[in-house]
């Protein structure tokens, strides 16, 4: 083990760092924009979409993350439609994603006690004023742990990028044992690296969750 | 002759191959009381959910004011506006204070100023008992306190009718009085139209104007408050008032 390779390699890992943060980032806030939107219209049986997006979910979430970007990288150019290969890993992302995302809502949802819907009728509200006052944010509250999970799990997944050149933290890793051949001082890094990202995240989130507890509103 | 305010009927309503109710025919009148009073299981909760469209029905109509309702989920909207409800489980929402639970349907759904509604709020939490919990939230509160508040957000709407479905089944023996008591003022002081679930049958005898006794989804009496108590019709209303006679 020399600390000379790993203080070496820092600045180049440092890069890859960012992007991997940056992706991740970008591509966790849009999948729970999308698994949101979906769960909704999951939650309230609208006509047509319920179906489009059953479909999607069953998709998205019984593929490989892999294949999804084997797909859009090699297959899409084919058919015309070229695009940079981290637009592609950040769509791929999303794709998979915004399906678990929208798993753990619709949970979240279904949670909600049906008095409290028979509450929110009662009173007169349409089903976009349910959703917003009733069910979003006691459902919200319920998937939290099923938020905290997926974004863990897609965190990591960003290493899959590494499959189509994208200089994310993984790749760089392997790149540099390629070329060095020093496979326990890059390795640890890598590890360290997910490490300084997924830690503070986990906190982050666990302490969200406890917030947010269904029943603890206010605090 | 007062003015008729809800009119039901030939009501049937399935769940799937079971009938719940079996032709069910009231009128209801400005200021009347009218309490569902039968065995468990039969169909009082299932028919006073149907006439503010929680639960839908097969065949049969309902005249709110002398028209007829159409069954669409937009209309029922708009109607709910007007037709109250407090139910059993005194559900208030969690996540919101006392009064943003008040406020939220009248802003929100009515569209009305909030400095006018919320000076009503005021005003009712205060008949209630309960003015200094406006910025409580739900889980600092006991059920009763919760109840009361419960049916203060659905005056807060102006409704014309009050639904109350077993409003003190869930509550402590101590605080079922409080509860109790509102509504009695809401029939007494303001001649609120209601139409009252209740398994209790000193209640329901100060109470009604009318009383609907139903067994198996069927009516089996539709007689005067007082009278229902004092000669019940049918055997079976008979043995049912003996029974809760402890």
């Amino acid at each position: 083990m020399s600390w000379q390779i790993i203080t070496q390699s820092l600045p180049i890992f440092l890069k890859a760092f960012e992007l991997t943060l940056w992706l991740s980032a970008v591509g966790i806030i849009c999948s729970i924009i999308v698994g949101i939107l979906c769960s909704l219209v999951q939650y309230f049986k609208v006509p047509v979409l319920h179906q489009i997006i059953t479909a999607y979910v069953e998709l998205a979430r019984n593929t490989p993350l892999l294949i999804q970007l084997f797909f859009l990288y090699y297959a899409f150019p084919v058919i015309g439609l070229k695009m940079s290969a981290q637009v592609c890993g950040i769509i791929g992302l999303v794709f998979l994603g915004g399906a678990y995302m929208a798993e753990g809502f619709t949970g979240g949802f279904a949670g909600v006690n049906s008095s409290q819907i028979d509450d929110g009728k009662a009173l007169g509200m349409n089903n976009l004023q349910l959703a917003r006052y009733v069910v979003f944010p006691q459902g919200f509250a319920l998937s939290m742990p099923a938020l905290t999970a997926n974004v863990i799990f897609l965190i990591k997944e960003t290493s899959i990028f590494s499959v189509i050149a994208i200089p994310e933290l993984t790749n760089t890793a392997l790149d540099l044992i390629g070329m060095y051949y020093r496979s326990n001082e890059y390795l640890l890094v890598l590890v360290i690296a997910y490490a300084i990202i997924l830690i503070p995240v986990i906190l982050l989130l666990n302490y969200l969750e406890r917030k947010v507890r269904y029943g603890t509103f206010g605090d | 002759m007062t003015k008729e305010v809800l009119r039901v009927e030939h009501l049937n309503k399935f769940y799937g191959d079971w009938q719940a109710l079996h032709d069910i025919s009231f009128t209801l009148h400005q200021g009347e009381v009218l309490t569902l009073l039968g065995p468990s299981g039969s169909g009082k909760s299932t028919l006073i959910r149907c006439l503010n469209g929680l639960e839908d029905f097969k065949s049969g109509a309902i005249y709110f004011k002398g028209q007829k309702v159409e069954t669409n989920s937009k209309n029922w909207q708009e109607l709910r506006q007007k037709i109250g409800m407090v139910f059993q489980s005194y559900d208030l929402f969690p996540n919101f204070t006392v009064l943003e639970n008040i406020l939220l349907a009248p802003v929100k759904v009515q569209k009305r100023p909030e400095e006018e509604v919320k000076t009503e709020a005021l005003r009712l939490l205060k008949r209630v008992g309960l003015e200094k919990y406006v910025n409580s939230y739900p889980r600092e509160l006991s059920g009763g306190q919760k109840q009361r508040i419960a049916i203060v957000r659905a005056l807060a709407m102006h409704p014309e009718i009050m639904l109350f479905d077993e409003v003190t089944a869930s509550l402590d023996p101590e605080m079922v009085r409080g509860v109790l008591q509102i509504v009695t003022d809401l029939s007494q002081v303001d001649h609120m139209t209601m139409i009252i679930v209740t398994h209790e049958m000193n209640f329901a005898r100060q109470i009604a104007d009318q009383v609907l006794f139903l067994e198996n989804g069927k009516i089996l009496e539709n007689t005067p408050g007082e009278e229902f108590f004092k000669h019940p019709k049918t055997n079976r209303a008979r043995g049912f008032l003996t029974s809760m006679d402890f």
